[in-house]
């Protein structure tokens, strides 16, 4: 087990950062320049082969900047459930487009699944980023299909940088493989994953409220010389310290294979409560100013929220841990 | 084989650990370099990473070597010994041995009853006479004073400077006349801490610890490494705390709600995040990258031994209506798991308060991690004497 970062994550976060950093509206295309897009895919379709621990590093990057990025969406949850399915020649073909950032895919499932989900023959909704992606990859009866048609309704996201879509399947072609365990290990992956884009997220609300309160004066004095305040900004330290161990965990065992299911849902429940909380007081710690369009925490809080409902709730993250770890419920009945 | 395992095996060629004395395998492991690695030659390490410390105490566990209870002694190891390491003269660091083997219990005479978090303020008195200096004060909480044979103490040697500048630190011998224990029962009944009421007590200067009047100095070396001995424990899923109250889950099926499961969940999700951060900080440390997270590990430890104890004697309900054993006891060490739920619910009281409070430990993370201004300071430029008290 290695928790800490490894210099190659490190470097491939400091480029991720420096592309971030220009706020180029072709922002996809530029990370698919530098290999974001095909990170997960092999080598020789065309991809990085990085581990899960390189795909960790850049989704905290991506939370940090709250980058409107189908990133989670094809390079982490499509592109994990072709994986499981690449004996399929248009399952590896696709890989190939997905890594060189020719094309992006989407999961037809809403983002809020985990251990279950519909099946795609129906209207699907909240499917994240299906608006924008070329391919869809829908479930049904157990088998992943390539969409051939859809209708495909945008809907209002809570938070706007994940857009959301509504999909109604007309006409498909299956793939070869199980195709509910294609997706199971996609949302297993998408939620690991996930955990980092909270810490990123959080991180970045720590840093931005403690320097507002280094530099805003009330009373006399600089905001962050009050100890109230102080011991709330210590608290999310602290927190955040557990969270990236957490959400470092979770990546490390989705790249070794070892302890999976506990380490994912050990990160998704802290990391989501840890990202909430943090948006939640960096956005009170900032006054007025928090609560304006113009400052940028609503991003955060509104990404934190909805990444708290993504790929299973952190009730629904303990819900699943319980029979892994020997802490079964009450008995229903008795 | 690596140079870890080719060393214990030279020590267990030496001393059988199935035929040799207890204190004498302890002896000759500290006299191999074994005790603390990364400690200097000629005392108990070998100058070495502090990774390798990990190799070694599980090459020795498994080869059945007796071990030192760092437990029992944990004042001497995780504070007295980094302060004699960094400021003590080769006299003073003969002190080294016997403490590590634990033939000889150390105890932290600092707070005082009118210090505790602001141990600046402390007015136990050191005079000079000659070569020695002459003690006078009075300390308080003082856990394992009466197994001690050996005290750190933090004196005033000079009342008309600011009381930061005003303090030197010691070596205080718990056999010298005009040192008196006296037991303190605690909340739980037992007597884990004292009252140490010091009279006229003689140290020699060669007793000093760092330069005169540089005390304050030397104590944060002391509570530096407190922080971090107390935070970095533990490394086995469903270790200490966490586990007990699993196993009180477990045993108890017809006790079980929904809301109690989604908060034991919680609390377990939290306990295991804590020990992946700790984990991850003897990373950082093996990786000579140590970070500020010891302080965030005490802070998490409180909160959650106190969280989980407290949740124990909830879901135990008539049961936990009980206590085992109200005997006043001067027990050698905190023994969280050998006692009952309502034992633990009251220790863990104490998980915030020792070792610095969590209020001061917010300050300093706050301040010195994150880089907040300072409360404003009322006593910084004014003599300890014209303080008022
Ligand atoms: C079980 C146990 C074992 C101990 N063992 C030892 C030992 O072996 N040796 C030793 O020297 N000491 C020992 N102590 C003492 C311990 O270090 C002190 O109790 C502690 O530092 C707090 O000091 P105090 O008790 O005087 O409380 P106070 O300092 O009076 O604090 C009272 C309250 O005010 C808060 N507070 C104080 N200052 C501030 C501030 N600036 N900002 C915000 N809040 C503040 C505190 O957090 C606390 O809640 C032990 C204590 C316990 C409980």
């Amino acid at each position: 087990m290695n928790l800490l970062y490894t210099d190659v994550e490190t470097d491939l976060r400091a480029s991720v950062a420096d592309l971030l950093g220009t706020h180029s509206t072709d922002l996809w295309p530029r990370l698919a320049a530098v290999g974001v897009s095909g990170l997960a895919v092999p080598e020789e379709l065309g991809g990085q082969g990085a581990s899960y621990r390189e795909l960790a590093v850049v989704a905290e990057e991506l939370g940090r900047s709250v980058a409107p990025v189908p990133f989670l969406t094809s390079a982490v949850l499509a592109t994990t459930a072709l994986l499981e399915l690449s004996e399929d020649a248009s399952a590896r073909s696709l890989l190939s487009r997905l890594s060189s950032g020719a094309a992006t895919a989407a999961l037809v499932v809403p983002l809020s699944s985990w251990e279950s989900w519909p099946d795609g023959r129906g209207l699907v909704r909240s499917v994240a980023d299906a608006g924008s992606a070329d391919v869809l990859l829908v479930p049904i009866e157990g088998r992943l299909h390539l969409v051939d048609a859809a209708d495909v309704t945008p809907v209002v996201a809570l938070d706007e940088t994940r857009p959301l879509a509504d999909v109604a399947i007309t006409a498909t072609t299956p793939l070869a493989g199980p195709g509910d365990d294609a997706v199971r290990a996609a949302l297993v992956a998408g939620a690991g994953i996930l955990a980092s884009e909270q810490v990123g997220i959080a991180t970045w609300c720590l840093e931005t409220t403690v320097a507002y309160l280094k530099e805003r004066h009330q009373f006399g004095r600089p905001l962050g010389s009050f100890q109230a305040l102080k011991h709330r900004v210590a608290d999310l330290w602290q927190s955040l310290v557990l969270a990236r161990a957490a959400a470092r965990h979770a990546a490390d065992a989705l790249t070794t294979g070892v302890d999976v299911p506990i380490a994912v849902s050990v990160a998704q429940s802290l990391c989501s409560t840890v990202a909430v909380r943090a948006a939640e007081e960096c956005l009170q710690l900032h006054g007025g100013i928090g609560m304006t369009w113009e400052h940028p925490v609503h991003r955060y809080l509104k990404r934190a929220k909805a990444n708290e409902i993504a790929l299973g709730t952190p009730t629904r993250h303990r819900a699943t841990l319980a029979p892994l770890v020997d802490l079964a419920g009450p008995t229903v009945g008795a | 084989m690596g140079e870890a395992q080719e060393r214990v095996a030279a020590l267990l060629a030496e001393h059988d650990p199935t035929t040799t004395d207890r204190l004498e395998f302890l002896r000759a492991r500290f006299d191999a370099g074994l005790a603390w690695v990364h400690f200097p030659v000629g005392l108990g390490g070998l100058s070495a990473p502090r990774a390798m410390q990990q190799e070694v105490d599980e090459a020795l566990t498994a080869a059945g070597a007796p071990d030192n209870n760092p437990r029992r002694i944990g004042i001497g190891l995780g504070m007295a010994a980094p302060t004699i390491l960094a400021y003590g003269t080769g006299e003073q660091h003969r002190l080294l041995r016997p403490l590590w083997t634990g033939e000889e219990v150390w105890c932290q005479l600092f707070s005082e009853p009118g210090a505790g978090s602001d141990l600046a303020a402390l007015a136990t008195r050191a005079r000079r006479d000659g070569d020695d200096w002459v003690v006078t004060g009075q300390k308080v909480w003082t856990s394992s004073a009466h197994n001690a044979r050996w005290a750190i103490l933090v004196a005033r040697t000079d009342p008309d400077v600011p009381k930061h500048a005003g303090l030197t630190y010691f070596v205080c011998d718990m056999t010298a006349p005009g040192v008196e224990v006296r037991p303190l029962r605690q909340i739980t009944g037992e007597a884990e801490f004292n009252e140490v009421f010091l009279t006229d007590v003689r140290i020699p200067d060669s007793a000093r610890l760092g330069e005169i009047g540089d005390g304050w100095r030397v104590a944060q070396t002391t509570l530096m490494n407190e922080r971090v001995a107390i935070g970095s424990r533990s490394s086995a899923r469903e270790a200490g705390m966490v586990g007990v109250v699993a196993e009180t889950w477990r045993a108890h099926p017809d006790r079980r709600t929904a809301a109690a499961h989604d908060q034991l969940l919680g609390l377990w999700v939290e306990a295991e995040a804590l020990r992946l951060a700790g984990v991850r900080l003897r990373q950082q440390l093996a990786a000579g990258a140590p970070g500020p997270e010891g302080s965030a590990m005490k802070l998490g430890f409180a909160r959650l031994s106190q969280a989980l104890s407290g949740f124990e004697v909830e879901f135990l309900a008539e049961d936990g209506l009980r206590y085992d054993d109200w005997t006043l006891r001067r027990p050698e060490l905190v023994d969280f798991t050998g006692r009952g739920p309502g034992y633990r619910y009251l220790r863990a009281k104490g998980n915030s308060i020792e070792g610095g409070t969590s209020e001061v430990l917010r300050n300093i993370i706050a301040e010195r991690v994150l880089g907040l201004p300072a409360e404003p300071r009322v006593d910084k430029d004014v003599p300890w004497k014209d303080l008022p008290r």
